[in-house]
């Protein structure tokens, strides 16, 4: 018998492609936050897609102000809400892009941590600057061709790997960091309790497949978010004080190809010469996640 | 300024930060945010002290990482519905830049104190007036004092201002650098009875609340954008009358008045007027007395709100002079001209009034203005008044040899 599912608060009536990550992630998060809680939503797909003037999509207080202070705004509305004597239960939650949270507003976020608020943050981590056009972020993986690292002649896509960007938050002295996928909505939707229910400054980083900037069909998102969980290139753990402290494991981890394979933005490791090689290294990261984290 | 007898009485020989600070905490702040940065920093440092002190209650006092975060982060506390406060000058200014557009935008009635800095390059941390000129269409109420007493009784007035329902802008108090920040001088420090008389609780219609869940910041198409345009020009020019009206209730409580939107300064009949904003004033008040004491007809406009733009208060003082020299603490490059001076200029044009207007862009980097230099400046204008305009805009004492 499955539990009942909890009630989100964000309206179905946003403007997201078919099948979009950020609007699931979305989704999840208010279903582990609740309704006592304040969002602030820095630029990207999520803040465009549900609130068009004068519409918006949700039912908890909203806010964004720019790309690159997410964190900084949250900050201010915690110490308002202590200084009037509303804080209470009500969680501050950040939620924004990989772009927006691993580049642009690292120091923002950085700042919030180091400083201790009470409040959560959630990457949404689609793995590009998706809504210009899925440009290449720091989250973009190995090899992935996006329109600003694109594969060519002479380049298998994007040459660095994603910064590990739960260790920085954890190194902050965060009392839990978790890592979560949109492909595990329990998981995700149990996280995110947790995290706004620890004192002080927590984070999330979802993995959230998108189906536009990766080149994949609309209804197969959570698929894809499995198979990235399956194949071990994304591992899901959580840290308390900065210890690992859970682990989701995965029995028989699939051969990465079978996540490459499925997506646009890697097919050119399958037809250029040489790509043989980098789906090797591809493997290799995925082989270091099992070690390191114990996914086996 | 009018000074109150009985203000004598209470003066305090204190430093023009400590005095803002002071007047920070008394208008009831409920966040402040606080990054270092000379002249500033002995504003927010003194608000630290008040803060170890337990001085000021319900208030939270923020060290964020950088400017662009002290700004972020009052967004977000002002949308909650607190009363903020920052302080910050140049590079710290320019860095909120993104941010200051944001505040506007979303109407929120955010104060901070500018003490202020020439910007780099090169870098320079003494006194000039770039720094907030250059953020002059970021949408921020901006409120120029002449001395220390000003500067802070600025801060309640702006509030007020500020936190009007036909306003809702955010506003800069904007005081020079060192000239104003540093200087000890006997002055009033708020009293807060008196402050908590002359201004309420903010007490705003639309804060972030899970109790009554709304939206801050959406996205505007085509289609409306362009309306939250309208109506935030349409919020500043409500100002205008709120700005002159405040300045008097202050007065009428406190006993002081530093002029509303201008303050007018030996203009009844004056032949020549100055016109400058901030700390220069008073050593142009200081020539113009020896010009008077000769008999000459000289007088001194002072601009004290440059956001909103007085044209209609500026025409009025200045129309029926002969000659009017516009001092500006500020340049914007490529047109020789500072801003109050291409502002005034522009406000004349279509008032069917056609007397001479000549620009001097002085004391950048904190260079000395001295007597001499503006005795000069009084010169130059005379000759323009009998003989024309020779040059419009111009450096005023630029080191030949350095060039
Ligand atoms: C200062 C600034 N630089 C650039 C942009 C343009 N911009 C808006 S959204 C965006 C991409 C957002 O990427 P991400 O944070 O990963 O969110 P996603 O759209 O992928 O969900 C960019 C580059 C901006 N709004 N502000
Ligand atoms: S591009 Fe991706 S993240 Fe953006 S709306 Fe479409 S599916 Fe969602
Ligand atoms: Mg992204």
């Amino acid at each position: 018998m499955s539990k009942p599912t909890p009630k989100t608060y964000l309206s179905p009536g946003h403007r997201g492609c078919a099948g979009c990550c950020d609007a699931l992630a979305a989704k999840f998060m208010l279903m582990g936050a609740g309704p006592d809680c304040i969002v602030v939503n820095p630029t990207g797909c999520l803040e465009v897609m549900t609130t068009p003037f004068p519409e918006s999509a949700w039912e908890v207080p909203w806010i964004h102000s720019l790309f690159e202070n997410g964190p900084a705004v949250a900050s201010g509305i915690e110490a308002a809400l202590k200084a009037l004597g509303r804080k209470g239960n009500t969680k501050v939650i950040g939620v924004g892009g990989d772009g927006s949270t691993m580049d642009i507003g690292i120091r923002s976020l950085s700042g919030a941590f180091e400083r201790g608020h009470d409040l959560t943050y959630v990457c949404i981590d689609n793995e590009a600057y998706m809504n210009t056009g899925v440009q290449r972020s720091s989250g973009t993986p190995f090899d992935a061709s996006t329109t600003t690292s694109p594969a060519g002649k002479v380049s298998f896509g994007n040459p660095r790997p994603k910064k590990n960007m739960p260790a920085i938050m954890a190194a902050h002295g965060a009392p839990y960091v978790a890592t979560t996928s949109i492909g595990y909505p329990r998981d995700m939707i149990r996280k995110v309790k947790k995290a706004t229910e620890t004192e002080g400054p927590t984070y999330i980083h979802a993995h959230a497949p998108c189906p536009t900037g990766w080149g994949f069909d609309g209804s197969k998102t959570i698929e894809m978010a499995k198979l990235a969980v399956q194949t071990c290139l994304w591992p899901m753990y959580e840290m308390e004080n900065g210890e690992i402290t859970q682990v989701k494991k995965v029995k028989n981890p699939m051969p990465v190809e079978e996540y490459l394979k499925a997506q646009k933005r890697f097919k050119h490791l399958f037809t250029m010469e040489g790509g043989d090689e980098e789906i090797k290294k591809i493997q290799a990261l995925a082989d270091w996640n099992i070690e390191y984290f114990g996914l086996q | 300024m009018a000074v109150n007898l009985e203000d004598k009485s209470k003066m305090v020989v204190t430093e023009g930060s400590y005095a803002v600070a002071h007047a920070a905490k008394v208008c009831r702040p409920n966040v402040i945010s606080a990054y270092p940065i000379t002249p500033q920093t002995h504003i927010v440092e003194n608000l630290s002290k008040f803060m170890a002190d337990g001085e000021i209650p319900n208030c939270e006092y923020i060290n964020v990482e950088s400017e662009f975060s002290a700004i972020s982060a009052l967004v977000g506390a002002s949308a909650a519905g607190a009363r903020t406060y920052s302080a910050t000058t140049s590079q710290g200014l320019e860095l909120m830049h993104e941010v200051l557009f944001n505040a506007a935008g979303m109407r929120l009635p955010i104060v901070m104190t500018i003490a202020n800095r020439a910007v780099s390059a090169p870098i320079n941390i003494w006194n000039d007036q770039q720094d907030s000129i250059s953020q002059r269409d970021t949408g921020w109420l901006q409120l120029y004092a002449e001395d220390l007493q000003e500067s802070a009784d600025m801060l309640p007035q702006l509030y007020k201002i500020a936190e009007d329902k036909e306003v809702l802008l955010p506003g800069m108090a904007c005081m020079d650098g060192f000239i104003l920040s540093h200087v000890y001088e006997p002055l009033v420090l708020l009293e807060q009875d008196l402050t908590d008389e002359f201004l309420p609780a903010y007490e705003p219609e639309y804060v972030l609340d899970p109790k009554n869940p709304m939206s801050f910041g959406a996205f505007a198409a085509p289609d409306t954008y362009e309306e939250f345009r309208y109506l935030q020009e349409q919020a500043m020019q409500n100002a205008l009358p709120k700005i002159e009206a405040v300045a008097k209730e202050f007065g009428e409580i406190f006993g002081r008045f530093h002029g509303g939107l201008i303050d007018e300064y030996r203009t009844e009949d004056a032949e020549v007027i100055i016109m400058a904003m901030g700390s220069i004033l008073g050593t142009i008040k200081d020539v113009v007395d020896e010009y008077r004491a000769r008999g000459e007809k000289i007088g001194v406009l002072k601009v004290r709100a440059f956001r909103p733009f007085p044209k209609e208060q500026i025409r009025k003082a200045i129309k029926d002079a002969a000659v009017v020299a516009v001092l500006d603490k500020n340049i914007s490059i490529g047109t020789n001209e500072g801003a109050l001076f291409t502002e005034t200029k522009a406000c004349m044009y279509n008032a069917r009034c056609d007397i001479p207007i000549i620009g001097y862009t002085i004391g950048h980097g904190g260079r000395d203005i001295r007597l001499e230099t503006i005795a000069k400046i009084i010169e130059e204008a005379k000759e323009v008044a009998s003989s024309g305009i020779n040059t419009e805009s111009q450096f005023v004492e630029v080191r030949e040899e350095l060039l």
